[in-house]
């Protein structure tokens, strides 16, 4: 089935799916591959973050199928940030670097660069909004995957957080990884490396 | 196995930072044994009798408190999720759970059963016999817990349908786990209760797994 098609990459062939026994999507073709950004936009409740929930895997599609190939796995940046209120900064993200696979960079180098460095050990229960969705992006850094699907990566961040995802996924396709993110802001990306899909809310 | 031990650690850690959810629990069992003589009148032969009773129910309602902790809030936090997508293996993850469950919600009670062993009027013999049969037959009650706790995951009052649903389940632990103290077929009774766990021990992480998955469609 791969076709000569460069890995990773990322294809659905009539994917329908929906959350509640109620169809969201229906007679999706898409084909997202190396280096690529596919952006998806859409009124709220038309099912964009359905649509990652199931590529990632964790919602059975309506019908249709899912293709991904790649042997690392996904990372799934959802509008939950899985952060612990109790344990340090450091010690979330340490957790995921030692589940998931320390194959990306080490968790200090990930905060640093998200901008914690300072707040290491500082309880992630007294973090602002915004800076717990910086923890949780810091978890895509320190495990290598080359799918990541970003629901509202940008959400409660601030303009410097905005470019600091652009820059984020910017790399990371630059690495030979392929994004999807669903987003109502302008992500500021090359548009060179981007498409938009925009997902009609049917009812 | 690495990033099993990490995630036993994580959640052992979790514990240790919980502040007082071990002591709470501990206090519940304590407490539940407590009363009963307040109820039943200060009959010493009657409590001695149905002392092996009152512990096992104390043991099963401090347990049962403990479980909406299990899932819960790592499913509302994403954390289940991510979890998913993490290389371990669903069972893998139950399983962490489950003995983290166990030494938290069970473990102390162990630690704690001399206590009620002088409430209850128990003698030497039968508070070795008592802490022997928890030590068999908690791992049933937290293997039966951790399904009723995966099933319920999805649902927003399932922190009060678990106990429910782990009940009727439980009942044979607390018949053998009663027998195994002071009855007449002791002996016989802490097998089939060793037999219990560990069937259930086994099979639990694969039905809790399979519930988890299934919460989130």
């Amino acid at each position: 089935m791969t076709q000569g098609q460069v890995r990773p990459y990322l294809r659905t062939v009539a994917l329908a799916c929906g959350r509640g026994g109620m169809p969201l999507v229906a007679g999706l073709d898409l084909m997202v591959g190396a280096g690529r950004c596919l952006v998806l936009r859409g009124a709220n409740g038309a099912g964009k973050s359905t649509l990652l929930l199931t590529l990632a895997g964790l919602v059975a599609p309506l019908a249709g199928t899912i293709e991904i190939e790649t042997e690392e796995g996904v990372h799934l940046l959802s509008h939950r940030n899985a952060v612990k209120p109790r344990l340090t900064v450091l010690e979330n993200l340490a957790f995921w670097a030692g589940v998931n696979g320390a194959t990306g960079i080490d968790p200090l180098a990930a905060l640093d660069r998200v901008g914690l460095g300072a707040i290491t050990h500082l309880d992630a229960g007294y973090l602002s909004a915004g800076q717990t969705r910086r923890l949780a992006l810091a978890r895509l850094l320190v495990t290598r995957r080359p799918v990541w699907l970003l629901d509202e990566p940008t959400a409660a961040l601030d303009t410097e957080g905005h470019a600091l995802v652009a820059a984020l996924i910017g790399e990371h396709l630059a690495a030979g990884g392929l994004a999807i993110a669903a987003t109502h802001d302008p992500l500021g990306l090359d548009p060179a490396s981007v498409d938009a899909l925009t997902i009609e809310a049917h009812r | 196995m690495s990033a099993f031990l990490t995630l036993l650690r994580h959640e052992l850690r979790q514990v240790g930072r919980g502040g007082g959810d071990v002591l709470t629990l501990v206090l519940f069992f304590v407490i539940t044994g407590a009363i009963v003589p307040f109820a039943v009148g200060p009959d010493q032969e009657l409590l001695a009798r149905i002392a092996p009773g009152i512990v096992w129910i104390a043991a099963f309602l401090a347990m049962l408190l403990g479980l909406d902790r299990l899932f819960r809030p790592d499913h509302e936090d994403g954390t289940l999720a991510l979890l998913r997508l993490s290389g371990l293996p669903m069972p893998a993850v139950v399983a962490a759970k489950m003995l983290v469950h166990w030494l938290v919600a069970a473990l102390p009670l162990l630690v704690a059963s001399p206590l009620l062993a002088v409430l209850l009027a128990m003698d030497g013999d039968m508070l070795a016999a008592t802490m022997l049969s928890l030590l068999v037959g908690t791992p049933a009650l937290a293997a039966f817990g951790s399904v009723g706790a995966a099933v319920t995951v999805g649902l927003r009052r399932g922190g009060l349908v678990a106990p429910i649903l782990v009940a009727p389940l439980s009942v044979p632990v607390l018949i053998f786990g009663a027998g195994s103290i002071g009855g007449q077929q002791a002996g016989s009774a802490v097998l089939l209760l060793a037999a219990l766990s560990l069937t259930s021990v086994a099979f639990a992480p694969f039905a809790a797994a399979l519930a988890i998955s299934s919460a989130d469609d």
